[in-house]
């Protein structure tokens, strides 16, 4: 038997976390990377109510919950405060889900990344609000029905490129990740963690619930959303892009047709978000070769 | 050592006194001074301070509340606007029991757009379990500052300390700023029970139901009890350390008064003034100033007032739809004793009007001769 | 370094709002809910053609497979997501309609 990950577990088992949950995977994953001197900051969303009520919970090291807008600016507190106390080596993560990072919390994330504040914000993206009942995000792809998009009025807009936003914002280190590669994910977090500054990992997290589909296609989704390039894997170090190569691209219909939450679609508004995949992922090879 | 500084200035020595680990501040208008001259303080080395310069009010809070949560003192300051951005984490910080301490300068709401001096912000956050001061002159601002960081860790509950908006923050007055040493001596060093630590890992603020959340409130309201009682011992010991008392509520002139004035912040100063002018008319009228807010000092205020023939509320603010705020909660706090005087309540000076010892001389006028209502708008334009 | 490892039934811990701390703080591992009652299908594995590759176990997001050559997985937590299943490259998992 051999491990490719870490071992240790700082996740206990017994959470109120949906079957086939990533979000629950990512966090696995991302503490493994960390280790337990690691303080995390969580605001609202699934993992508020999936780390389980008082007086349990579901990690094993110390967390603090806060208000939904303010995942970076309590970070940001809770790590010149350990400055201070001359404890500048424990982590700070600060860990949203995507309504907390591209919506309410994008102002406090802003601040935090032109500050170059040095902690690591992770954002688990469902691709919508599904603590509150899967409503709409800045985060929900084109075409999704969400409950305030219903499949007859399906969200409009393209996915906003978080990923973009924070790279302007010349932070040190930027990546995104997906839990179908969690060597790659465990690796990022740790080149995150060798860095001082504002670090942003943006891993897919694919909901069972929410995306409508069985559970047990988690990380297949996990993986297709890479393969079809709907979410491709890069870094920006410095400025510099880094493209993860996943041989040919797989059509996006592969990646949709297992999802609930696309079964509306016709075939043109298909083609148009794979004509509009293809165009962005040509732009982030051009970013690689400028950059 | 004596300065002559203004408010603002005194608000910021008094922080670095208290030697916050972090500072997450915002600027507004009546506040900036404080800001800036804690940023100085700390480029110059005289003060060891993580300073956040963050992007909102709302964010300050949030930061000082993460800072505080890891175990360390912190500071913010706001006014209006910018402490109404704050609301949610208000709540946040009090229900999460954190000490934190804040100056806010009182300046009015807008629209329309007024940068001047007004209660109504620091009021309108009247039930987020903050405590709350208001003081009379530069003097106080120092000396409650420090103090509140020593009964807000004692209590485990933030503190609002409220001046006046360029009445208060933008006027010079005496000062005297004590040594650092003497700070220490009266204010340790934060040491919380209940902290992020990576030695225990535990999670703080997870859900609670109906089943417990209605005892943790318990909880706060016991705290705000033994606050009433933390202050004066603390304001008993800020007079054995530094030669100046304070209490939780401060009467001038009220033993023997038959005509008593309660007023807060800036206007104390002013009714003191009054007070004087109308003893030596051989009139028997005397001052309560509420120095607290919150805790409410119910039981001290019932003490004070069975004398009088007439009690007159004065307001800087107005709770739209009913009557001056403290006017509200002193006739609340009276309402089942049986000896108890006349009470009324004049709201003045809003949005910066200023109140004049002439004015405050007609307002006992008026109540003498039976012209005042029982709640007045003192010196409207008609 | 110290982990907190009690296991009591959280609703039996407090009787008074004197037991409590001045907020709401948790240390109890969420452990203490057997999460296995959720599960309508129950993994169950193939020994023969199990090659320890590990791959159940990194994957399970309940944390509820061992680490070991011989993989268990500890049906108390299961919440039979069917993950392990899907992934196994022998086939060596299926997925049956029992509680397990």
């Amino acid at each position: 038997m051999k491990l490719t990950i870490p071992q240790q577990e700082l996740v206990y088992s017994g959470n109120a976390a949906c079957q086939g949950c990533a979000g629950l995977l990512a966090m696995r994953y991302c503490l493994k990377a960390l280790g337990d001197k690691t303080i995390v900051v969580v605001p609202a969303c699934c993992w508020t109510v999936l780390s389980g009520a008082f007086p349990a919970t579901a990690f094993n090291v110390p967390m603090f919950h806060t208000a939904f807008e303010t995942a970076a600016s309590c970070a940001c507190g809770v790590k010149a405060a350990l400055r201070m106390q001359g404890k500048d080596d424990i982590n700070v993560l600060a860990w949203a889900g995507d309504g907390g990072t591209f919506d309410i919390g994008i102002q406090a994330l802003s601040g935090a990344a032109e500050r170059n504040d040095d902690f690591i914000y992770v954002c688990y993206d469902n691709e919508a609000y599904m603590n509150t009942g899967i409503q709409r995000s800045s985060s929900t792809p084109y075409g999704a029905a969400t409950s305030t998009t219903p499949s007859n009025m399906f969200k409009n807009e393209y996915k906003k490129d978080i990923d973009s936003i924070l790279a302007a914002h010349n932070i040190p280190y930027m990546a995104t990740a997906s839990v179908a590669y969690p060597e790659d994910l465990i690796k990022k977090v740790q080149t995150a963690n060798s860095i001082r500054g504002l670090k942003f990992i943006h891993i897919i997290a694919p909901c069972p619930p929410g995306w409508r589909y069985p559970s047990e296609k988690t990380i297949a989704l996990s993986r297709l959303a890479v393969l079809t390039a709907v979410f491709p894997l890069y870094e920006v170090k410095d400025g510099k892009y880094t493209v993860r190569k996943t041989g040919d691209k797989k059509p996006v219909a592969e990646y949709i047709k297992h999802q609930g939450r696309f079964r509306h679609l016709k075939k043109e508004e298909i083609e148009y978000i794979q004509a509009e995949t293809d165009k962005r992922f040509e732009l982030l090879l051009k970013k690689e070769q400028l950059l | 050592m004596k300065l002559v500084i203004t408010g603002n200035h005194a608000a910021a020595y008094a922080a670095k006194l208290c030697r916050p680990h972090v500072i997450s501040a915002y600027p507004i208008t009546p506040q900036t001074e404080v800001v800036e001259k804690l940023a100085c303080m700390v480029a110059d080395g005289e003060l060891k301070s993580d300073f956040i310069k963050v992007e909102s009010e709302h964010s300050a809070m949030a930061a000082c509340i993460g800072a505080s949560a890891a175990g360390s003192r912190s500071f913010t300051a706001t006014s209006s606007q910018g402490l109404a951005l704050m609301h949610e984490m208000l709540f946040w910080a009090a229900n999460s029991r954190l000490p934190i301490v804040m100056i806010n300068v009182n300046r009015a709401m807008a629209p329309p757009w007024t940068v001047w001096a007004d209660q109504t912000d620091s009021l309108a956050q009247r039930d987020t379990g903050w405590m709350q001061f208001y003081c009379e002159d530069n003097q106080e601002i120092l000396d409650t500052v420090i103090q509140a960081y020593k009964i807000a860790e004692k209590v485990s509950l933030p503190a609002m300390i409220s001046l006046d908006a360029f009445f208060l923050s933008h006027t010079s007055e005496a000062v005297d700023v004590p040594p650092q040493a003497d700070v220490d001596r009266f204010l340790p060093e934060f040491n919380p029970e209940y902290k992020l630590d990576i030695n225990n890992p535990r999670a703080f603020g997870g859900l609670v139901t109906a089943e417990w959340y209605y005892e943790f409130r318990y909880k706060i309201h016991q705290a705000m009890q033994d606050a009433k009682r933390e202050i004066n011992t603390v304001g008993k010991e800020y007079a054995k350390s530094f030669g100046r008392k304070y209490s939780l509520i401060e009467p001038y002139k009220a033993d023997d008064a038959d005509f008593l004035f309660a007023a807060s912040g800036s206007m104390v100063s002013v009714v003191r003034d009054a007070v004087d002018k109308l003893r030596k008319a051989q009139k028997k009228a005397g001052l309560i100033k509420m120095r607290t807010f919150r805790p409410f000092p119910k039981e001290e205020l019932i003490k004070l007032v069975p004398g009088a023939k007439n009690l007159c509320v004065l307001d800087r603010n107005i709770s739209l739809g009913n009557e001056g705020i403290f006017f509200t909660e002193i006739k609340a706090a009276l309402a089942n004793i049986k000896a108890k005087p006349m009470i009324y309540g004049f709201t003045a000076g809003l949005g910066g009007r200023e109140v004049s010892v002439n004015d405050v001389m007609n307002i006992a006028k008026s109540i003498e001769t039976h012209k005042a209502a029982e709640f007045n708008f003192y010196g409207l334009k008609k | 370094m110290k982990r907190q490892k009690r296991h009591i039934k959280p609703s039996k811990r407090f009787k008074s709002h004197k037991d409590l701390p001045p907020m709401s703080v948790s240390s109890v591992p969420t452990s203490v809910n057997k999460t296995g009652g959720w599960r309508v299908l129950t993994p169950v594995i193939d020994y023969d053609k199990c090659i320890s590759c590990m791959i159940c176990w990194k994957f399970c997001p309940e944390i509820c497979i061992t680490a070991e050559d011989k993989p268990k997985i500890i049906l108390e937590y299961c919440k039979g997501c069917g993950i392990c299943a899907f992934e196994c490259p022998k086939k060596a998992i299926k997925m049956i309609e029992a509680k397990g």
